[in-house]
């Protein structure tokens, strides 16, 4: 273990590729911390799923096209999210039933696309990332991306909590919140773009709902929630891509794997909410009565 | 007396069903209104409307002569607690704070004496030892306080409270109604979804007494007369009818 961690300092110094995986890792964790929080608080989680996997056909397409995968996500994504709120509210198709039929249609659309690419090496690379590919031009994708989202979340703090806490309250003193919601959807599709190199669109959905509810069970305010979600981003991208390096290992498997572990912990120890805190309670209080 | 709020000829549906059907009064400033009527009588859909909250299929809805849009900001509503997640990380002193928002503005934080205020307003519901808890670990009745001081915090005109009365302990209640009584002298109009009759005409001055139409409108003790209340409430009581109790007439 400590020779690895050697090794993996002096690569680290070594390789410029390695430099790159590790600051877009570190950069994709903190964004889907952050905008996780907002996704599980608003119970959109399966929409994040959705959105996620419906960014295939456009980048798809951006790729045959030559042009950057950021156009043709953002346009199926948040078409894919127009798709289900129209088909959930004008019949009895229930909003969870809306999303595994557009989202899986979407997925769909998108490999065949790929099929016709006849290169299952991009299908493979999109689906699960391959963070040391990471080019300089997705480094700054990554970053733009991270600006906007943190500019975002720090100018609109105030609304997006009422707006998500309270849904009724904000659109009864004037929030516009459908055009909120539509917001959070295209800055989820950027999210899975930025996401797409390090983690794959498959494992997205990983990193924006576990470090958030990570942080969930350890807190009861909105704006230490978002810090610690962006902190356990951080730490499971720096860790699983270590761990992708020493073992040669997919660096998206690795990472969902190193925060799944973090919820883990939380999930059983944290002070408030862990589950053998809890157990060892009502333990002693039964202990006390039998006495 | 300037009336705070008018409302001509309302027609709302609700997932497809026409639910509130030509409604028609209006609501001088300065009295605590309830409205009262069945279950599925329409009294949130309602009142939902009434802020715009839900679209109206027509209708007229006026604030101080003027178009609902202006009064926005000046208008506080308390949700049912059904609606609200209460295992959100928020504290009561935060959720205080979010009366203070709309008169904020975008891109404005909350300042000291913003906060300073929201103690206050805690402080009159008599909920200032709780302001560091999660709202989930509050009774109900301590809740509906909270969200009564969040509406206070808003410094409002109109306030628009829906069941707040529902699953919560007697002083709860009684700190809420005094309160209410209090903002009514200062002038405020305060509209309240209610269904409890019992405790009607002791809670408010006017009544609009609903069964998707309008049935009665008027002082408390006028809409209590059982002739009144049983034309509301008549389908209720239909299971009498086969042994021969009539109680339309």
């Amino acid at each position: 273990m400590k020779m690895n961690m050697i090794d993996f300092f002096e690569a680290l110094f070594q390789y410029e590729f390695l430099q790159k995986a590790l600051f877009t890792s570190v950069m994709v964790g903190v964004i889907c911390g952050i905008v996780g929080c907002f996704i599980i608080l608003r119970g959109m989680s399966l929409m994040g799923d959705a959105i996620s996997h419906a960014v295939l056909p456009g980048v798809a397409i951006s790729y045959m096209l030559g042009i950057s995968f950021f156009f043709g996500a953002v346009i199926t994504g948040v078409l894919t999210a127009i798709g289900i709120g129209y088909v959930s509210q004008n019949s009895r198709i229930k909003h969870d039933m809306a999303i595994g039929i557009m989202f899986t249609s979407m997925f769909a659309v998108g490999i065949v696309i790929i099929t016709f690419m006849k290169s299952s090496a991009d299908l493979y690379h999109i689906l699960f990332g391959n963070v040391l590919a990471v080019r300089m031009s997705d480094m700054w994708i990554t970053v733009g991306i991270g600006v906007l989202v943190i500019g975002l979340v720090t100018l609109f703090y105030k609304e997006l909590l009422v707006s998500t806490f309270d849904p009724t309250m904000a659109e009864s003193y004037g929030l516009p919140n459908k055009w909120i919601h539509y917001a959070l959807m295209v800055v989820l599709t950027m999210v899975t773009v930025a996401s797409l190199q390090t983690v794959g669109i498959v494992l997205v959905v990983a990193m924006l709902i576990t470090p958030a509810a990570t942080a969930y069970l350890l807190t009861n305010r909105l704006s230490v929630m978002i810090y610690f979600a962006a902190l356990f981003g951080i730490i499971a991208s720096v860790f699983g891509l270590y761990f992708s390096f020493i073992y040669n290992l997919a660096s998206g498997a690795t990472i969902v794997l190193v925060s799944a572990f973090m919820f883990a912990m939380a999930f059983f120890f944290s002070p408030s909410q862990g589950l053998v805190w809890k157990a060892l309670k009502a333990r002693r209080n039964r202990a006390e009565l039998m006495r | 007396m300037e009336h705070a709020l008018e409302i001509e000829r309302l027609f709302v549906s609700y997932l497809g069903n026409q639910v509130v059907k030509d409604i028609t009064f209006s609501v001088k400033k300065g009295s605590l209104v309830g409205i009262i009527g069945p279950n599925g009588a329409g009294k949130s859909t309602l009142m939902k409307a009434t802020l715009n909250l839900i679209s109206k299929d027509k209708g007229d809805i006026k604030i101080f002569g003027e178009p609902l849009k202006k009064w926005k900001k000046n208008i506080a509503y308390v949700p049912q607690r059904s609606d609200i997640d209460w295992d959100f990380p928020i504290t009561v002193i935060d959720v205080v704070l979010l009366g203070t928002y709309p008169k904020l503005g975008l891109f404005k934080r909350p300042t000291k004496s913003d906060r300073e205020w929201a103690q206050e307003c805690l402080k009159t519901v008599g909920m200032e030892n709780f302001s560091g808890r999660q709202i989930g670990e509050l009774s109900g009745g301590q809740q509906q306080r909270v969200f009564l001081a969040r509406a206070l915090a808003q410094k409002a005109e109109l306030f628009f409270l829906d069941e707040p009365f529902v699953g919560i302990d007697v002083a709860s209640e009684e700190t809420i109604i005094n309160i209410l009584r209090d903002l009514k002298k200062e002038g405020k109009t305060i509209l309240v979804v209610h269904h409890d009759l019992s405790k009607a005409e002791s809670y408010f001055d006017h009544l609009l007494l609903l069964n998707q139409h309008m049935i009665h409108y008027g002082a408390s003790e006028e809409v209590l007369q059982p002739e009144v209340i049983t034309k509301a409430y008549a389908n209720q009581f239909s299971f009498l009818q086969p042994k021969g109790v009539n109680v339309t007439s």
